[in-house]
């Protein structure tokens, strides 16, 4: 699936994007990262160093912690919708 | 039981009973991992049949740290060497088995595509009575070889015997003043010598229970401290303690901090202390060595060398000289060091005995506590089909950048940047990914054929400037 769903909060999406890029200054504009695509190894290419940035800027952004005995873990970072998704059902902020 | 004067016991628990591992809603004892080891030992060598069990090294690739561990104890106690790789990229696992032809992999999560045999952790292990009583292991027996990357790039191995290895987890007691057990969570894989040392080690030989998962988040690391008992111990790296500190989380009481990997800021080190009210200690090492000297950063930025280890300096021939400093190039060796090797950092050592680090060697770099050198990513890179030239480099520092990278010019005139990438991701460890990899037409090679550093600087400079908007 590589178009947005009625469920998708497409601005919420396009400013995990934005903290993605800033917080690992990465070389690619926000607005071309592909939803669907893996931000782990091939996608983005990004390692657990990354990730573990990531989930320190998105804890801080949106109120909650990241947890990896959840057993979506692995689906959580697999693309940036999951991730948006994430977000939007356990943000507290 | 008896042991022999020249055999060590596997375990140091005199009380069988006593729990050994935490897991979640799980207490494991000492009799218990005893019995599992030898379970599983029974099945490494039934994978082999035809073999004596001594001819099959065990490839242990498990992630969670009690099957690590049995794996470890399993291996050591039917006369078998373990493998403890530290990265596993695809194409240093094909070469460790090109280098080890008759190794059985031991792995507790995913299928690996190798071309040898492999044995999952079986995910149940059938009701076991305890152990009564514990093995002994030859002092001098090779119970793992752990793996550094040789200037070509290809792992090179550096064997660890029991005896040394017993020796190394007296000399942490005794330097870092852990005169009792603590209960022990660790950040850091077991297959890397830090956390083999100060999780796995200090678990089987000091008597300290260990968390057996390996906790990534911050909430996860606070999750698995309150599943433990006092006093806890944390083993971890300045990045997770930085991210643990900022997480606001309340955190549960913390008796000990353990850091290594990279030499922590003091600042942090200071914060950490107060924050948390526990002493925050350091290791220095490096996977030949093992671990050899410890600070307190609050109290001094000076190292103080484990129990028996020396200092030498090291002549160079002149060739080399451009890369030693004034004070030379030093060699560590006695105590539990196997064999003298050379240290990859300059140093000052002090009147006293301490020593103050100066920095790296040129060729070394060191992200995220992964260590390597710029002549073997640089070989790695060149090896990748349609790589006619390329070099990697560490670029200068970004303000905001919490872990440096670095960075690779590439000659390629086939390939897209791309197709390099996944190449190299086949061969090195993600965190030496090159960020950004640059395509160029050329090399900016001086006169005499060098390629300094600040024109590779240079060309990274104006390749950022060509982004900007």
């Amino acid at each position: 699936m590589t178009t947005g769903t009625p469920n998708d909060d497409l601005p919420l999406m396009h400013e995990v994007a934005e903290l993605i890029v800033s917080a690992l200054n990465l070389e690619v504009a926000a607005g071309d990262i592909d939803p669907d695509a893996p931000l782990f190894g091939e996608g983005l290419g990004l390692d657990s160093i990354d990730i573990l940035e990531i989930a320190m800027v998105i804890s801080k952004r949106y109120g909650f912690p990241l947890r990896s005995d959840n057993e979506d873990n692995v689906r959580i970072f697999s693309s940036l919708r999951h991730l948006t998704q994430h977000v939007a059902a356990n943000r507290q902020q | 039981m008896m042991v022999a004067t020249d055999a060590y016991p596997l375990i140091d628990y005199p009380d069988l009973d006593r729990v050994m591992l935490y897991r979640p809603g799980e207490r494991i004892t000492a009799g218990r991992f005893l019995a599992e080891a030898q379970y599983l030992a029974d099945l490494l060598v039934g994978l082999q049949p035809d073999r004596p069990p001594t001819a099959a090294p065990v490839l242990n690739l498990c992630q969670d740290r009690y099957r690590f561990m049995v794996g470890l104890a399993a291996a050591a106690q039917s006369g078998n060497v373990s493998l403890l790789p530290s990265n596993h990229a695809d194409d240093t696992l094909r070469h460790l088995l090109e280098c080890f032809p008759d190794t059985v992999c031991l792995h507790d999560q995913v299928e690996w595509t190798l071309p040898a045999p492999q044995l999952a952790y079986p995910t149940a292990v059938p009701a076991l009575s305890s152990a009564e009583a514990i093995p002994a292991v030859a002092g001098a027996q090779q119970v793992a070889f752990v793996f550094t990357s040789g200037s070509t790039g290809r792992p090179v191995p550096h064997a660890k015997t029991w005896g040394k290895l017993v020796r190394n987890v007296r000399g942490a007691q005794t330097a870092l003043g852990l005169d009792g057990a603590v209960s022990i969570v660790g950040t850091v894989p077991p297959q890397h010598m830090f956390g083999l040392e100060s999780t796995v080690l200090l678990c089987m030989l000091g008597g300290c229970p260990l968390w057996s998962g390996r906790p990534f988040y911050p909430a996860d690391i606070v999750a698995a401290l309150a599943e433990m008992p006092e006093p806890r111990m944390l083993v971890t790296t300045p990045f997770h303690l930085q991210s643990l500190l900022d997480s606001g989380l309340a955190i549960p009481p913390i008796a000990h901090l353990l850091l290594a990997t990279a030499p922590l800021d003091r600042a942090l080190a200071e914060r950490a202390e107060r924050q948390l009210a526990a002493p925050l200690r350091e290791i220095y090492g490096c996977t030949e060595t093992g671990q050899i000297a410890t600070r307190r950063p609050v109290e001094s930025l000076d190292w103080t060398l484990f129990p028996g280890v020396l200092l030498e300096v090291d002549p160079l021939p002149d060739d080399q000289a451009a890369d030693a400093t004034e004070s030379g190039v030093f060699r560590a060796s006695g105590g539990h060091i196997e064999v003298p090797i050379r240290l990859a950092d300059r140093l000052d050592v002090l009147s006293d005995g301490r020593f103050r680090l100066l920095g790296r060697l040129a060729d070394q770099v060191n992200i995220a506590g992964k260590r390597s050198a710029l002549s073997a990513l640089t070989a790695q890179l060149k090896e990748i089909p349609g790589v006619t030239d390329g070099v990697f480099f560490q670029p200068d520092p970004l303000p905001d950048q919490a872990i440096p990278r670095l960075c690779a010019l590439v000659v390629a005139p086939e390939r897209t940047r791309a197709e390099i990438l996944s190449a190299l991701r086949l061969r090195v460890d993600p965190v030496f990914l090159p960020r950004p990899l640059i395509l160029v037409d050329a090399l900016p090679y001086n006169e005499t054929g060098k390629l300094p550093r600040a024109q590779l600087q240079a060309r990274l400079d104006r390749y950022r400037e060509s982004l900007k908007p």
